[in-house]
């Protein structure tokens, strides 16, 4: 498969609004990305038509209730069963902000064993409290499960921005350090919150912006196919979006959310090259 | 109510009223009883019309003349005459604002003043649409609400020639965050509360929406306790050649968005009186609720019907409700209009048909659709989950005609709406005496330039700007805090079009604290400041955008301060050749505590050609020089520095406009020439402060030498170092294009220092002695100490 044979379905719902960037993003790269409002998919019906769903940040349904729930519930009820297969398949699914949410109140994330019914874990109000837009130090922890950090060195400190107000990550406290275990285990933590100097937070503010548990800004699941993420990598794409390129000689063409986009594309193109 | 006065009519939700026979007490209980606000003239003239028509009026009818005639929606003031001694002025509007951009006849000036926003051109067929709006009386009554109705407003606005929102400023003024809970008159809200509110409703809207809030301002003053300012703005992008705006006879209203309920009843009469102690359990209705998911999604459908050309005009649905929408749209095009009031969807049941016609519930717009698009265009409401509904058809007739339940229930003549009486008011001006205040100069000034630093004005409002996300859609180039340390830049700059180089950058220039001396210097000294702030981030052709937040007009002394604020709006632009594209002005601000201090809010949207030239405010490399651009005056009436010494004082800085045009011509071509490392626009807090703050801004320290920056008539290290006298930068080169920019800007500056390795800034004094010497962590910890939590402080 060549990147240009690579569709995404950026999946869309009233409020979601990073989808324009998300889809620029791919398409920078050679994919095909379309972004689709969900009556549209689910008039069709055509999600396996896509190569990776893409779940963009925003404020799906406006987040009454709670953080991406509504949105979650509405996925799970019309469209569970291309779901399942998508997700059977070990196709792609990316959850940026309110899509990591999203995946999160789905049962998708962490998935500890398999599609969960309920939500197993939280992505809750931040401590400090209240919305933060900022740009964070991010340690990539994977060891290579997960499919959309390949191109980025595990131990590799890279710069995004986070713009929420809810993107703790919390386990139920009696649980918290077995499945710690486990994630670690299973090569699921992907970033975590450092300083600049790339030491992790150790859950210190504002090197930790949220209060997110062991400073976690994005899990896989167990097979590394599905990936959520507080920051937003489509808002580092490109030079003149990083925050500090007027103050540095050195001009790059891109910035470092170009690589969780390439790395899931290389996956692919990989994959069906073998 | 007084039977004799009104008789129900027709079906039973509509009065009539019992006007040919009324005698003037009388016409006072209806025009209380029904909250029109006319005035006596007004009453009569209203009077004349009916009787000529052989008839009584519905209330409706009533109620849609008080709408459309209202201050906010005619704007009475700025259009009618003014008696200034023996000098009459025949709308403020036309003789200074218009009249400066008609002058100036930029040909990239697309539309000017007609729409709901200005436009002009861009780039690859695209142009700028831009509109700032105040939502300052509802902020009073309820923060949270009155804010993000504002910005949900300012949006539509921008929907309102068909272009797509990009990004959202605020600029806000409250009262001492410390203000003495024992002093508020019953009714003010304490200005801690309203500033909480207020920032949460702005965030919550823009980020809700997805929209980007890049450029603003906080400002205290104690006026602003009683009368918080709240200014709203919207940048939006559209392809040039979608913009339509040509509606006919027979076609569609069609009513888009959220339904309609009893909220935001007579906020436009509300938004044009005087607040008092009663206006919470009076007017509380007349503010709205907002839903910025909803506009989201009208957002997106109205991008479409763009993009498929399916409408033939569009307008939002703001102040007055559907009354003015419109009315104003029928009026535009010539003709006249027919709505069946039945067919607007409710929220509930109940409303009086006047009701329905004057609500101002949010997330509304207003489409004019030719008879054969109509299904199209609400099939594509449909997909987003929005109603739309065709309430009515433009006709023939040049009449107002609305209908419920299959009777006629208003029937009058569209001349009569938009021919209010002209209105003449007095105003005179009064020089207010000042003393220019005598205090011996401090030794060592570090500790006034720290405390300058933590002055509220000046001081970080990081805390606030990161609860607004100016990052989404990832086109934020130049962002409103810079880099790790967050120092603040001058302008936002978007680079909105995917294959342009080109950006837009966005600033804003207030100084009310100098209107306390003099109008005229206030509002020429924000047009520069907005202007300097542009530039110094690379920002060229110039549009400006002009919002007033004034007392009550009738008042002859306020009026005069009105009258030489725009006097030098015309002359400053002019010379500048910056036009007017859009304005807004909101009167009345007056509480129990008094009137609010006259506000100009300038806003400047200029044009970056290559953002790649694009420059950030900190400092870039040790070893580079340091030029102060522009003259230094002894200007300190009205400065931070006079304020932190308990004055006002009297020598407010002036403008000398035309050799400040020579200067940013040529500090432009510097840019271009790309040899502008870093710079910065002197403004609250002068020298002393731009300095620190391009320092703190990037780690590496400054030495300078107060000897030898220009300057008339300073000689006290003070002045030289706070005095806020206009058109002035500091800027930073590297030595070896010292000679290019002394061919292009020695004339009007001088290199006063250098960039140091070592964190601390060190400044001479003109006896050569050291007068501050302190390292950039103090200096950054005071900036960000005073209105920041303390977990950000590390």
């Amino acid at each position: 498969m060549n990147a240009d044979d690579i569709k995404v379905c950026i999946l869309r719902v009233g409020g979601t609004n990073c989808d324009a960037e998300t889809k620029r993003a791919f398409t920078e790269l050679g994919a095909q990305a379309e972004v689709i409002q969900i009556s549209d998919m689910i008039k069709l019906r055509n999600l396996l038509d896509y190569n990776i769903l893409v779940l963009p940040g925003g404020f799906s349904y406006g987040d009454y209730v709670r953080s991406g729930v509504i949105f979650a519930r509405h996925l799970s009820a019309q469209l569970g069963k291309e779901i399942q297969s998508f997700v059977d398949e070990g196709r792609p699914i990316l959850g940026i902000c309110n899509g990591f949410q999203i995946l999160v109140e789905y049962g998708l994330l962490p998935s500890l064993d398999g599609v969960s019914e309920y939500a197993q874990a939280a992505l809750t109000t931040n401590e400090p409290s209240g919305f933060k837009c900022k740009w964070v130090y991010l340690k990539q922890e994977n060891h290579g499960k997960c499919a959309f950090t390949t191109a980025i060195p595990t131990g590799k400190t890279i710069q995004l921005p986070i713009a929420h107000g809810e993107g703790r990550l919390l386990f139920p406290k009696e649980k918290e350090d077995a499945i710690l275990e486990r994630l670690i285990d299973e090569d699921m933590i992907v970033l975590r919150y450092c300083n600049n100097n790339g030491e992790v937070a150790e859950g210190k503010y504002p090197a930790n912006p949220n209060g997110s548990f062991y400073d976690i800004a994005g899990i896989c699941n167990k097979e590394g196919n599905i990936f959520g993420l507080m920051p937003h990598p489509e808002r580092a794409m490109y030079w003149w979006q990083l925050p500090n390129w007027t103050s540095t000689n050195q001009k790059f063409q891109y910035g470092d959310g170009k690589l969780i986009f390439q790395s899931i594309i290389n996956t692919l193109t990989k994959k069906s090259s073998r | 109510m007084n039977s004799n006065l009104f008789t129900q009519c027709m079906n039973s939700q509509v009065l009539e009223v019992n006007l040919s026979t009324a005698t003037p007490e009388q016409l006072t209980e209806i025009n209380n009883e029904l909250a029109l606000g006319f005035s006596t003239d007004e009453l009569a003239t209203i009077q004349d019309y009916f009787k000529k028509e052989n008839r009584n009026p519905t209330d409706i009818e009533l109620q849609t003349i008080s709408q459309s005639w209202s201050e906010h929606c005619y704007h009475k003031t700025f259009k009618g005459k003014i008696k200034l001694n023996d000098k009459e002025i025949t709308s403020l509007f036309k003789t200074y604002l218009v009249k400066a951009t008609k002058e100036i006849n930029a040909p990239w000036c697309f539309s000017v003043f007609e729409d709901n926003a200005g436009i002009v051109k861009f780039d690859k067929g695209y142009g700028i649409a831009a509109k700032v709006e105040t939502h300052n009386h509802p902020s009073a009554v309820e923060p949270f609400g009155g804010a993000a109705t504002g910005v949900g407003g300012v949006i539509r606005d921008i929907l309102g020639v068909w272009a797509d929102p990009i990004a959202c400023t605020d600029v806000l003024g409250f009262g001492p965050l410390d203000y003495d809970h024992n002093k508020l008159p019953v009714g003010v809200k304490h200005p801690k509360y309203i500033y909480r509110g207020v920032t949460a409703g702005i965030s919550a809207y823009g980020n809700n929406m997805g929209i980007p809030t890049v450029n603003g301002a906080i400002y205290f003053d104690d006026s602003y306790t009683g009368n918080v300012v709240v200014y709203c703005g919207c940048i939006g992008l559209l392809p040039l050649n979608k913009y339509v705006c040509n509606g006919k006879v027979g076609d569609y209203i069609v009513l888009a968005g959220g339904k309609t309920g009893r909220d935001g009843i007579h906020g436009v009469t509300f938004a044009s009186a005087e607040l008092t102690e009663k206006s919470e359990e009076i007017s509380r209705s007349a503010v709205q609720i907002a839903d910025p998911i909803e506009e989201e999604k009208v957002k997106r459908a109205i991008i479409e019907v763009r993009d498929r050309q399916l409408g033939s005009a569009i307008t939002d649905i703001g102040g007055g409700g559907l009354s003015s929408a419109v009315g104003e749209t029928a009026e535009r095009f010539g003709c006249g209009v027919e709505v069946n009031l039945e067919k607007v969807p409710l929220k509930y049941q109940g409303l009086a048909p006047w009701e329905i016609y004057l609500s101002e519930s949010q997330e509304r717009m207003l489409l004019i659709v030719p008879p054969g698009n109509l299904e199209q265009v609400i099939s594509i409401f449909e997909k987003e989950d929005v109603l739309a509904t065709a309430i009515g058809q433009l006709i023939v007739q040049r009449r107002l005609r609305l209908k419920y339940k299959d009777e006629l229930i208003s029937d009058i003549d569209m001349e009569i709406l938009f021919n209010p009486c002209e209105s003449t008011k007095n105003a005179i001006i009064v020089i207010p005496e000042l003393m220019e205040p005598e205090f011996p100069e401090p030794v060592n000034l570090t500790d006034s330039l720290l405390q300058l630093l933590a002055a509220p004005n000046i001081a970080s409002k990081e805390a606030v700007i990161r609860t607004y996300d100016h990052e989404v859609k990832g086109n934020t180039l130049l962002k409103p805090l810079q880099g790790d340390y967050a120092g603040p830049n001058d302008a936002a700059v978007l680079k909105p079009v995917d294959d342009s180089i080109k950006g837009i950058a966005i600033s804003c220039g207030m100084n009310p604290n100098y209107g306390k001396i003099d109008t005229y210097w206030m509002a020429a000294s924000a047009i520069d400041e907005a202007i300097r702030n542009n530039i110094a981030v690379g920002g060229r052709r110039i549009a400006l955008l002009d919002n007033f937040t004034w007392g009550n007009p009738e008042k002859a002394e306020r009026l005069g301060s009105l009258v030489r604020a725009c006097e030098a709006c015309y002359d400053i632009a002019t010379t500048f050749r910056t036009p007017f594209i859009s304005g807004k002005d909101s009167l009345y601000n007056e509480s129990p505590m008094g009137a609010v201090t006259p506000t100009l809010l300038i806003t400047a949207v200029g044009i970056v050609p290559d953002i790649n030239k694009t420059v950030s405010v900190d400092l870039k490399e040790p070893g580079n020089i340091l030029y102060i651009i522009g003259e230094t005056y002894p200007e300190l009436g009205g400065s931070e520095y006079y304020r932190l010494n308990g004055y006002i004082g009297n020598s407010v800085p002036k403008l000398h406009a035309i050799r400040a045009r020579k200067i940013y011509y040529n500090l432009t071509k510097a840019m271009r020439e790309g040899i502008i490392k870093s710079c910065h626009d002197l403004s609250e807090g002068g020298l002393g402060v731009a300095a620190a703050e391009m320092a703190f801004a990037s780690g590496f320290g400054l030495e300078l030498d107060l000897q030898k920056v220009p300057a008339k008539d300073v000689s006290r290290n003070d002045f030289l170092l706070f005095s806020e006298s206009n058109s002035r930068f500091l800027i930073e080169i590297a030595s070896q294009d010292k000679k290019l920019f002394e061919k292009l800007l020695g004339k009007y500056s001088a290199q006063i220092g250098r960039v140091t390795k070592e964190a601390k800034l060190n400044i001479t004094g003109l006896n050569g002695k050291t007068v501050v010497d302190v390292p950039l962590d103090d200096l950054r910890q005071s900036w960000k100490q005073t209105l920041n939590p303390k977990e950000e402080l590390q």
